[in-house]
């Protein structure tokens, strides 16, 4: 070993206190990075095998009644490459022991055991016979939280009638990765499942023998998607078809695509914000060893060694902080991430989801570590070696110090010598103490940033189910529901208060940009599904016009007063031209809203309903939901405690993991800032302090002078990382936009002081440990020698 | 050293100056010396301090550059080479003692020798070295184990492992007592007497340059007398 390097690995261990900080920043970073990049890549191969191996269609329709003789006609669209026409029906379950109502989606399987396209990955047990009535294959995370196993039998309410299926297998689908109930923001393994089940049986219960209501298309590759819409329309239309649309469209796929992007935005904010602090703290303390080597630089200089050798030397010193920290942070990412795939492979079903690591994504983090530890340290280290070795070898002038302008501002008699000597030394070098103060509020920035997902998730749950949603009860009916059927359920004994909706397919239009939405027709004066504003204002619904939530505004581009066209995709299909005539606020879906009469005036039609909310005696709950599932019209009934609480616990668990590492991180910034500013204030004046302890100055009266000025950048930063804090939320909470949900932009007292307190306990942890060595301060020794 | 034909000049400086900013003030270390140093010879340079002898000492060294006039080593000018040009002639030719001795402190007294050894062309062996000062057994002590006077024998040890064509002694025995400063200048004249290195030593102290072929006497930044001695002491003799 060169005896340089051996120099750099003794100076290392002198510096080890700052090493380890600076190094578990760097860590930190690239811990989120690895294991963003890491799961992103094992998500999304297992996904693309899935979707390939399983023949995901590209294209989903739904219709009426519609003879299976279509299918040739569907087959000869221009660039279809297979076609799939299915049964597809949502029933009741009558689940043992169970009071809250299950969902199961009713899908066929043709007679070739094996449907063409959205194919069955069978888990466990067998594929159903097709010729034998009554047997079904149940997706995996219902069969699991049931306990179903091949073999049980599981009762339905098939069109109006309680059928017994014998499950003979569990399955997996790449149409349903994520099992999420339209309508619903989270997955409820317990109360919507996927029931694959023989075209023959559905044929018969549904009464649809030769025909089929869903389609499902693969296109050839590199086609026009548009067309192929237009022409599947254009066949379906006849038959009730509410309009085709694309994987964008479909919810287990769009889940999974927000999965992605949610991770790929994690993997770009971490190595800024960690990087960033790294670089800084690489920088001073690469400048202070430099300060403190000057005249051994000299020397070497002095004997010869070039300025390259020199600088290579001090960036090699960079280089193994950087590099040992981004080691530790890559296996960090990669446990970080073998957790991830855990915690994903609860919600999201592959036939295998397995951890694969990313060696490009640990690659570009050692470009990427070491390229901002180089940057960070390049300055100082060209500067150290350009001296003129005759300049270092003198003693460095003594600093030149100026009265502070804050000092000028504050009461003469309050300002004591180390109160003085604090202020001139922080507006001695002020970008220094810019950097600090940015250094520690990354910290609390960082908290707020990890800890205001649960306020956001806390209001919109507020928001959304207890102050716009307040029903105990939503049920939907298979078709449009009468007014006596209407009156039977509001006479159910139990039921407090009801009223009745009217949902719509429809595609809305405004300019060159159109959605494929639900319109909801709603009372005019609705009091358990009430329509809020931003400030949680109640709208009530106008008698005219259309009021859009404000996510379909947005993706429209259209406001109050412009004039959007809407296309009914149901029955008569009337095309309406509507004004918009409010804004409504709604954390999830894309939605818009018509006043209920307005609705059925447009449709032609009397008053009907396809779905009610139901405001229930707390007590009869159950006897009403038993009630309601066995009535034939009913097609689904969700109790919305029972959702809320299964959200709740969902979000919370996976929100708790990641909380506790931000927590963790942020700590890891804090002190990495704190305990190299104040060790190198300590360094950078050990001669001051030991001199001023000579003359007589108490422990605690040099500590002022030693912690003073991290207590003010600490006060400082405070304030300054609640902005940053508050910025990157926002920034965040737009990269997470999406149409399924968004995130309010809501961050509770209690996460600022929250960061604020995190921050200043690592404040007080690392000045400790570093103004414990004001007492060590050799006094003599500091005197005797220079430096 | 005597003189008995014309002997090469290794140094040649000619009216040079040199102004320095140090903190907020403008020095004047130099104002227009001339010179010679000539092989084999043991010179010292007497001044007080802040006379510009260390100026002086560091411009032949190529630490640094004259703010004007000439200075020639051999036939190299150094007031024309440019830094990496005056690295390599450092790394080539001088070696270099400090008044505080300036050891890398992480590095053992061995290894702050082979810190040189490794980057010179024909060097001699570390444990060599510090056998010629006398510290063969000292080799594997770090500096903050060493006395003050074995701290500068390692440094001394350091600049002649390579074996230098010129030995450069800033205030050598500067930071040390009587005792230790006579055995540090021992070894500096053992040096130039075996190994022929052509030696210059810095120094406040008139008794030292009893040991030298030739004095020159700096004040204020300028020469101001040359004196050659006709019988070296040896520095056992010397007391201060």
């Amino acid at each position: 070993m060169l005896k340089l390097d051996r120099k750099l690995l003794r100076d290392l261990y002198q510096l080890r206190g700052q090493a380890i900080a600076i190094g578990l920043v760097i860590a930190a970073g690239v811990a989120v990075f690895v294991m963003s990049m890491c799961s992103y890549r094992s998500l999304e191969s297992s996904k693309n095998q899935f979707y390939e191996q399983f023949l995901f269609a590209d294209v989903f329709s739904s219709s009426g009644r519609s003879p299976n003789a279509l299918r040739a006609r569907l087959q000869e669209i221009p660039g279809v490459a297979a076609v799939e026409t299915r049964l597809v029906y949502d029933v009741l379950l009558d689940v043992p022991g169970m009071t809250e109502p299950a969902t199961a989606r009713l899908i066929s399987i043709p007679d070739t055991g094996q449907s063409r396209l959205n194919q069955v990955y069978i888990a466990r047990g067998r594929m159903i016979d097709p010729l034998r009535t009554g047997e079904v294959v149940v997706s995996e995370v219902f069969a699991d939280a049931h306990g179903f196993v091949p073999g049980d039998q599981v009762r339905a309410i098939i069109n109006g009638r309680s059928q017994a299926l014998s499950i003979v297998g569990i399955a997996l689908s790449p149409e349903y990765v994520i099992q999420v109930q339209p309508g619903s923001i989270m997955p409820d393994d317990k109360r919507f499942g996927i029931i694959w089940i023989s075209e023959n049986d559905l044929e018969a219960a549904f009464d649809m023998a030769g025909a089929f209501n869903s389609v499902a298309i693969r296109l050839a590759y590199g086609n026009q998607v548009d067309e192929t819409i237009t022409a599947l329309d254009r066949l379906l239309k006849p038959f009730g078809s509410v309009g085709a649309y694309t994987r964008d469209e479909q919810l287990s796929h769009q889940f999974l695509s927000d999965e992605l992007a949610q991770l790929r935005g994690m993997a770009v904010m971490a190595p800024v914000i960690f990087l960033g602090v790294a670089a800084f703290l690489l920088n001073i303390a690469i400048s202070r060893i430099i300060g403190q080597q000057r005249e051994q630089i000299a020397t070497l200089k002095a004997f010869g060694y070039s300025n390259f050798e020199i600088g290579a030397h001090y960036l090699n010193l960079v280089l193994v902080i950087s590099v040992t920290g981004t080691l530790i942070g890559m296996l960090l990412g990669f446990w970080m991430g073998a957790n991830m795939m855990g915690m994903y492979a609860e919600f999201y079903k592959f036939p295998s989801l397995d951890f694969r690591p990313d060696w490009m994504a640990v690659a570009l983090s050692f470009v990427m570590t070491s390229t901002v530890s180089l940057l960070g340290t390049l300055f100082s280290v060209r500067s150290a070696v350009r001296l003129p070795p005759a300049e270092a070898m003198r003693p460095e002038p003594p600093p030149s110090y100026r009265p502070s302008w804050i000092e000028r501002l504050l009461p003469q008699r309050s300002l004591t010598p180390e109160i003085r000597m604090v202020l001139r030394n922080i507006t001695r070098k002020p970008f220094k103490a810019l950097l600090s103060v940015t250094g520690i509020s990354m910290a609390v920035a960082v908290m707020i940033l990890g800890n205001f997902s649960l306020d956001a998730m806390d209001y919109m749950m507020d928001f959304q189910f207890r102050l716009a949603q307040r029903q105990d009860l939503s049920v939907s009916f298979v078709e449009p529901a009468t007014e006596s059927v209407i009156h039977e359920v509001q006479q159910l004994h139990g039921v407090l208060e009801s009223e009745t909706i009217r949902s719509i397919a429809t595609r809305i239009r405004y300019q060159n940009r159109s959605r494929r939405i639900g319109i909801m027709g709603l009372q005019p004066d609705a009091q358990l599904y009430r329509l809020l504003d931003a400030n949680e204002n109640v709208i009530r619904v106008p008698e005219f016009g259309i009021m859009l939530n404000s996510k379909l505004a947005k993706l429209l581009g259209a406001t109050i007063g412009d004039l959007v066209v809407v296309e009914v995709l149901e029955d008569k299909r009337p095309t309406l031209m509507l004004e918009v005539s409010g804004i409504v606020e709604e954390y999830t879906g894309v939605n818009a809203y018509m006043n209920k009469g307005q609705l059925h005036k447009a449709l032609l039609e009397s008053n009907v309903a396809t779905g009610a909310f139901l405001k229930v005696d707390p007590n009869r709950i159950e006897s009403v939901f038993s009630e309601l599932e066995q009535r034939p019209g009913v097609g689904s009934v969700t109790i919305k405690d029972a959702a809320m609480k299964t959200f709740q616990k969902t979000v919370a668990e996976n929100l708790m993991v990641m909380r506790s590492f931000i927590v963790l991180f942020a700590g890891v910034i804090a002190v990495g800032v704190v305990y190299n500013t104040a060790r190198i204030t300590l360094s950078e004046r050990s001669r001051d302090f030991a001199t001023m302890r000579v003359m007589g100055f108490s422990y605690g009266e040099v500590s002022i002078v030693l912690l003073g000025e991290i207590i003010l950048f600490t006060i400082a930063a405070i304030p300054v990382g609640w902005l940053i804090g508050y910025g990157l939320a926002g920034a965040l909470t737009s990269s997470l936009d999406t149409e399924n949900y968004r995130i309010p932009l809501v961050i509770n007292r209690g996460t600022f002081v929250m960061a604020a307190l995190v921050v200043v306990s690592a404040t007080i942890l690392s000045a400790g440990i570093v103004q414990r060595r004001v007492g060590e301060l050799d006094l003599i020794g500091v005197l005797k020698t220079r430096e | 050293m005597s003189a008995t034909t014309t002997p090469t000049a290794v140094f040649r400086a000619a009216d040079i100056t040199k102004i320095y900013q140090m903190g907020e003030v403008q020095v004047h270390a130099l104002r227009g010396v001339s010179m010679q140093l000539f092989e084999n010879e043991f010179v010292v340079l007497l001044g007080a301090s802040g006379s510009g002898k260390s100026t002086l000492l560091n411009i032949l060294g190529g630490l640094d550059s004259p703010t004007s006039g000439s200075v020639h080593y051999l036939d190299h000018d150094l007031t024309a080479s440019d830094d990496a040009q005056l690295t390599r002639y450092r790394r080539k030719n001088v070696g270099f003692v400090f008044q505080f001795y300036n050891l890398i402190p992480s590095l053992t007294a061995r290894e702050n020798v082979e810190l040189i050894t490794e980057i010179a062309d024909s060097p001699m062996q570390a444990l060599d070295a510090l056998e010629i000062v006398g510290l063969g057994e000292r080799a594997n002590h770090f500096p903050a184990q060493l006395s003050g006077g074995e701290q500068q024998r390692v440094a001394i040890a350091r600049a002649i492992a390579k074996n230098p064509k010129v030995l450069l002694c800033d205030e050598p025995t500067g930071a040390l007592d009587v005792h230790t400063g006579i055995i540090v200048l021992q070894a500096i004249a053992r040096i130039n007497r075996e190994l022929g290195t052509t030696t210059a030593v810095i120094t406040h102290n008139a008794e030292i340059a009893k040991m030298a072929d030739r004095v020159i006497s700096l004040s204020d930044g300028q020469i101001s007398g040359v004196q050659c001695n006709d019988d070296r002491w040896e520095a056992s003799q010397l007391k201060w």
